[in-house]
């Protein structure tokens, strides 16, 4: 595979470019969580030998279907949402804490709720280490927020810039082939621009079916697409 | 190839000029010296070499001369993979990208003068490290079991002739006989990696010797694709397999290689095969270059550069970066992000957002096959995993030997990626 846009200086157009991470990834901060979680000491036991007190423990309580813990006695209104199928997630407690009551009318939750989102991150973020870790079980819950990999647009030099779409073109060729092989997996080069950004926003938006490509045409925007389509139209092994 | 420049191209590229740029100092090209020609390290290699089109002097220090990737030796060991299929050399990577290939051990690093020293006595100067060697177990982290007794009890978890020892006691096996697994403990590379052995060896009994059992030692609570295995293993493999996790004390294992036995929760067994995983840690020559923490080199999530040295760059297994999981793909992945950022240091190239995916395949009976991904971002603590998916239990027979294929198609994907 040769560089394609020599034309352009390399230098200088990397130079654009290395002010690029825009992209703000909500991970919250677990210090400030854990001071946070003083609020909820006098009732939630976390980390080793934790054990249902007033409320129930909170271990691997991310991915834990709602009022699920056995010997724990929660209200009906949990109860019932845990059966109609309501799991614990990021967002799901993001909204619980803010306002328990609202979120489930008869909780016995008594806290007033927490009104600040990045509080709300950070404390999720403190409680998030007492679950499973996705590097050891990679289908664990997420521990961050991905926001849309935004690149701002005025550091993208070229519209369907084919130097981006190289770069990002190698998150592709871990499975598909530029050589064109197409066993199993098919094949990506030479597609007309057109029709490869159609098939990938089909993935984003999740008409076409296979959840490895939907997971990563999720997260790439228009110019990454764009991009791509650029760079796969004409490659040159 | 027609670009359509933006008009405010020139005008940012003039005022950004001034950016910082590591050049080599006092001597020609800069130089990128990576140790270990495995899924991180190979696809480093190849990546800057590549991209950089000869303007960065790349060397690839691995000592053997034929890689054999450890993703598909289960596959070898169920009869769906022969050995040669599995194994992969250096000289594209020598011949078409201008690697200089250097079949040895790394046995040093002097951070300070920037050199690595070889077991054959070379000392080889760079301006960036790259160490992706891999891993390396904890002696004595099950107890009665250490290096040396890897013949009577193999690993088989470092791909090659020890994938072959175990294969070969399998076919050995007396019939009704027992084959034991002592699973590892968290972190280990390639989180479904055991119980698909357990699934392609239970593979290879059902057709070969059907009244053989399989006991698995497990000192974790829980396992990756858990739900998928076991629901698989009930489906072929009925009554074969008994997986002894925490809870009934399969962390409390002791082995003896001489007599053949082990001892789970004080009961004792005699295995005709015993198939011991031990903890890991990061692969020796990340520990010598003093850029670990404990077992593992903390990294900076944005480029691969370890916490304790900008200039070395640590990848895959060796690595403590977050969420990925230890795998060949997400070692592959992280040595493009790393690559891309080790090019822009060195020559000015432009640096992009890193970016990391994962996916993990796994077999359980032939067309049966399951995967798990996510997507991660760097974050200024760690790798943060952002989104996933997992195969659902109780899929129909077309998907999961649609998702078979797909692996198979990944395997061909990631090595030419590796080896070109
Ligand atoms: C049974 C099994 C199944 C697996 N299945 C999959 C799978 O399906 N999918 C997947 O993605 N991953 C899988 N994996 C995991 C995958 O193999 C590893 O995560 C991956 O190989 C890690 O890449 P690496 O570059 O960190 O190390 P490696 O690929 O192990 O490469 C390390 C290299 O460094 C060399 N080396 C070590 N020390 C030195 C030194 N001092 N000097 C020079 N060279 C050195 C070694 O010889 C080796 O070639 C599996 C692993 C196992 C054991």
């Amino acid at each position: 595979m040769r560089r394609v846009c020599s034309s352009l200086s390399a230098v200088v157009l990397g130079l654009c470019l290395s002010a690029a991470s825009a992209h703000a990834t909500e991970t919250g901060d677990v210090a400030k969580g854990e001071a946070l979680f003083n609020d909820c000491k006098g009732c939630h036991m976390v980390g080793e030998g934790a054990k249902n007190r007033v409320g129930p423990h909170l271990n691997m309580l991310f991915g834990r279907k709602a009022a699920s813990l056995e010997g724990f006695r929660y209200s009906k209104s949990l109860a019932r949402a845990g059966a109609n199928g309501l799991e614990w997630h990021a967002d799901t407690l993001s909204q619980y804490i803010e306002n328990p009551r609202s979120f489930a009318s008869g909780t016995r939750m008594s806290y007033r709720g927490m009104k600040d989102e990045a509080d709300r991150v950070n404390l999720l973020a403190y409680l998030r280490t007492f679950s499973d870790d996705p590097s050891n079980i990679p289908e664990a819950d997420p521990t961050a927020t991905g926001t849309d990999h935004t690149v701002d647009p005025e550091i993208l030099a070229l519209e369907g810039d084919v130097e981006y779409g190289e770069y990002l073109s190698s998150e592709c060729t871990t499975c598909h082939q530029t050589s064109g092989g197409d066993d199993g997996i098919p094949s990506i080069v030479f597609w007309p621009e057109e029709d490869f950004v159609t098939a990938m926003h089909a993935y984003k938006d999740k008409v076409r079916p296979n959840p490895v490509m939907q997971m990563i045409a999720g997260r790439l925007n228009n110019e990454e697409i764009a991009a791509l389509a650029a760079y796969f139209k004409d490659l040159e092994e | 190839m027609k670009l359509n420049r933006r008009s405010f191209v020139g005008a940012v590229a003039a005022t950004t000029l001034a950016a910082p740029m590591v050049r080599a100092a006092g001597h020609g090209k800069p130089r990128v010296v990576v140790v270990g020609g495995g899924a991180g390290g190979a696809t480093a290699a190849r990546y800057i070499a590549k991209d950089s089109d000869g303007a960065i002097d790349v060397t690839l220090i691995e000592p053997t001369r034929t890689y054999y990737t450890c993703f598909f030796s289960n596959l070898y060991i169920g009869g769906f993979k022969s050995v040669s299929d599995i194994g992969h050399t250096y000289g594209t990577l020598a011949s078409e990208y201008g690697i200089n290939v250097v079949h040895d051990w790394a046995v040093g690093v002097d951070r300070d003068a920037k050199t690595v020293t070889l077991a054959g006595g070379a000392t080889i100067g760079y301006d960036k490290l790259i160490l992706s060697p891999g891993i390396d177990f904890i002696d004595g982290s099950v107890a009665g079991w250490d290096i040396s007794a890897q013949n009577a009890m193999p690993h088989a978890y470092k791909a090659g002739s020890q994938s072959e020892l175990l294969k070969a006691q399998l076919m050995a096996m007396p019939e009704g006989g027992t084959y034991m697994m002592v699973a590892p403990p968290n972190p280990y590379r390639c989180p479904p990696g055991p119980y698909e052995r357990v699934s392609m060896v239970a593979h290879y009994l059902k057709n070969n010797n059907p009244t053989a059992k399989i006991i698995v030692a497990d000192p974790k609570a829980k396992f990756s694709k858990q739900g998928l295995f076991e629901e698989g293993w009930n489906n072929h493999y009925a009554g074969m397999i008994d997986w002894i996790g925490e809870e009934f004390g399969g962390g409390n294992v002791e082995v003896d290689p001489g007599a053949m036995t082990v001892s789970i929760d004080g009961e004792v067994t005699k295995a005709d095969v015993c198939n011991v995983i031990p903890a890991m840690k990061a692969g020796r020559i990340a520990e010598i270059a003093g850029v670990t923490d404990g077992n593992w080199a903390p990294v900076n999530a944005v480029d691969m550069s370890t916490k304790a040295d900008p200039d070395v760059y640590v990848l895959g297994d060796a690595s403590q970066q977050g969420d990925m999981p230890k795998s060949g793909f997400s070692a592959n992945s992280q040595a493009k992000v790393c690559a891309n950022a080790v090019r822009g240091a060195l020559t000015g190239s432009r640096v992009f957002p890193a970016k990391f995916a994962n996916t993990c395949w796994s077999l359980i009976e032939t067309n049966d096959g399951v995967k798990v991904g996510a997507t991660y971002e760097a974050t200024d603590e760690k790798i943060a995993k952002v989104d996933g998916f997992i195969s659902a239990t109780g899929e129909s027979a077309e998907v999961r030997k649609a998702t078979y294929e797909e692996s198979e198609g990944w395997y061909t994907g990631i090595t030419s990626d590796m080896f070109g």
